[in-house]
């Protein structure tokens, strides 16, 4: 089957979500919407099992980082359907004080490390996974070494420092 | 799989015992823990540990500029480093819209196909070293020894190549290059199928790999399994024929798939994809012949390193290279996903742009991560010498597991 038009995909995801999911636009014809983490699940759920859609390849779970955003912790999904080889790319935003987001593991195994990497290096806690812990990192590390405030190096060492002409 | 006795509570030998398989057992090949409760020789329950070799690449990329971040994507397959490398020149070549001459996707597809060779020819030899035959490994370790001498014609390394630049390579191709792919092309068919000769029919390897960890083809896509893994569960998944990059598109070849997902099928979907690789790499050289044997990068200055020579000559190369190195040249504020082939499934590289000298965000969608993550809950009920054929078969290579 062809590659599903992105207005078409637009049309179903809006019968069915009206205002919640968002388009943010199609850089290099890959649709990106947004939502919010009350509809991630049942935008995944319906992404997943509608019989004209049928993304059931979930390909990656990330997270991103924008300090300035009132919403700053970002967590993005790439999906991918077999059958019509369309992407889609879905993007929830979170608070500082509240990064909590249900998990996806209820619909893809392979989510599990996907979001103990997210939780690890953005600190996003996803409710009702199985085993959220550091997998990276270490078990004792406080901070999530992916946001924009975590220094990439040390900042107190010295052993780097070159007096005559800086870094 | 055999049902094992269940002990009673009172019974001495019901107590579990407490296995370390790793970090650095030499059977798994890397430095890979797996905390394993065996109930004799047969595992009750494992977990996995890893990030050994966390080395943060992608906080490191989001302060290096684009060209510096090829030599971190070496250090994530270092078997087939290549396809790492193409596939991140790739994706910056998508976010700035540069295209490509058919000469440079050829000449790229060449190298890329090698290291695919390069990597299966690890992954099956070992297998077999892991169930007792060591004459395979050897017999084809002897051409991988040869395709690391045609990178090093073509960049000057072996091992992590940091082959190519954005747009191209960094210089054409010599004559020895071609000459040793020559001889390459006709010396490594007759070692392939001695090697299958050695292995296909073998009684003993097909009783030691046939049944064990079958995997279905529905578990496989839940997991997110890419590569040869998936396809030896069934699933005809390969992205150089389902979104063709590099011009994959003009070659002819086959996506092998395996019935049951268990290790022989691997096995074999493995040494059919070196078969294809083969007959793409010829191909390939055919195509050479049509296209002007002098280009070997796209004419964009404003993001392909120009020659040093003409740096110390050329004022305007001199300014193209000072703006490159400073990061001057605007970018689209954009987001690209750009996925390859690699050699063990699918390879992404999510990169958010913000117009600056580095990324703004880049991830890499790792396959050895994403497939390693089943190996545990598959071991359950395995005894642990198929655990351990297991785990050379899933090909887990510990720079991509830990990024």
């Amino acid at each position: 089957m062809a590659k599903i038009p992105n207005e078409q995909l637009i049309k179903a995801i809006a019968d069915k979500f009206d205002t919640s999911v968002t388009v943010i636009g199609e850089p290099y014809e890959l649709l990106t919407v947004e939502t919010g983490r009350e509809t991630i699940i049942d935008l995944l759920t319906f992404l997943k099992t509608d019989p004209a859609l049928r993304f059931i390849f979930l390909t990656d779970i990330t997270g991103i980082h924008y300090p300035e955003q009132e919403k700053p912790i970002g967590v993005i999904y790439h999906l991918h359907s077999l059958t019509t080889n369309t992407r889609i790319r879905i993007k929830v935003f979170l608070a500082d004080a509240d990064v909590h987001i249900p998990t996806a593991t209820v619909l893809w195994d392979g989510a599990n490390w996907m979001e103990r990497e997210t939780y690890d290096l953005f600190g996003v806690l996803f409710d009702g996974h199985p085993d959220l812990r550091r997998i990276l990192n270490v078990d004792d590390m406080t901070a999530f070494p992916m946001r924009k405030e975590f220094p990439l190096e040390d900042p107190n060492r010295v052993d780097k420092k070159d007096f005559y002409f800086g870094r | 799989m055999q049902n094992h006795p269940v002990y009673t509570d009172n019974d001495p030998q019901s107590e579990l015992s407490t296995l370390n398989l790793g970090p650095t057992h030499p059977a798994t090949h890397g430095v890979f823990q797996n905390v394993l409760q065996l109930d004799g020789e047969r595992i009750v329950s494992g977990v996995s540990t890893i990030g050994y070799i966390h080395r943060a690449f992608e906080k490191i990329a989001e302060h290096r500029p684009f060209y510096q971040i090829t030599p971190l994507t070496d250090r994530l397959n270092y078997c087939s480093s290549p396809i790492n490398n193409m596939g991140w020149h790739m994706t910056v070549e998508k976010l700035l819209n540069i295209q490509t001459p058919k000469r440079v996707d050829y000449l790229r597809v060449i190298v890329m196909e090698l290291a695919r060779i390069a990597d299966h020819i690890i992954c099956n030899g070992v297998l077999g070293v892991d169930t007792g035959a060591f004459t395979g490994f050897l017999y084809m370790m002897e051409h991988r020894e040869a395709i690391y001498e045609i990178y090093e014609e073509v960049c000057g390394s072996r091992l992590t190549t940091n082959i190519g630049r954005i747009g191209g390579f960094e210089r054409n191709f010599n004559s020895r290059a071609f000459d040793k792919l020559r001889a390459f092309l006709k010396n490594f068919p007759k070692t392939l199928k001695e090697f299958e000769s050695l292995f296909n029919r073998n009684r003993i390897f097909v009783d030691r790999t046939r049944d064990v960890a079958a995997v279905s083809a529905e578990t496989a896509l839940s997991y997110s399994w890419t590569g040869p893994l998936l396809r030896a569960a069934g699933v005809d998944y390969d992205v150089r024929a389902m979104n063709p990059y590099s011009s994959y598109e003009d070659f002819e070849f086959e996506v092998p798939v395996g019935d049951n997902g268990d290790v022989y099928s691997r096995f074999l979907v493995r040494n059919e994809e070196m078969w294809q690789s083969l007959r793409i790499i010829e191909q390939a050289l055919a195509k050479l012949d049509k296209e002007p044997s002098d280009i070997f990068h796209a004419d964009v200055p404003e993001f392909y390193l120009p020659p040093k020579e003409e740096v110390y000559n050329n004022m305007e190369a001199l300014i193209y290279h000072f703006k490159i190195v400073m990061g001057e040249i605007p970018t689209p504020k954009t987001e690209v996903y750009h996925s390859v082939e690699g050699a063990n499934g699918e390879l992404g590289f999510y990169l958010v742009n913000d117009g600056g000298r580095s990324p703004y965000r880049l991830h890499f969608r790792r396959p050895s991560f994403i497939n390693y993550q089943m190996y545990a809950p598959m071991s359950r009920g395995m005894l642990l010498s198929d655990a351990i054929i297991n785990m050379s078969s899933l090909n887990v290579i510990a720079g991509e597991l830990d990024a």
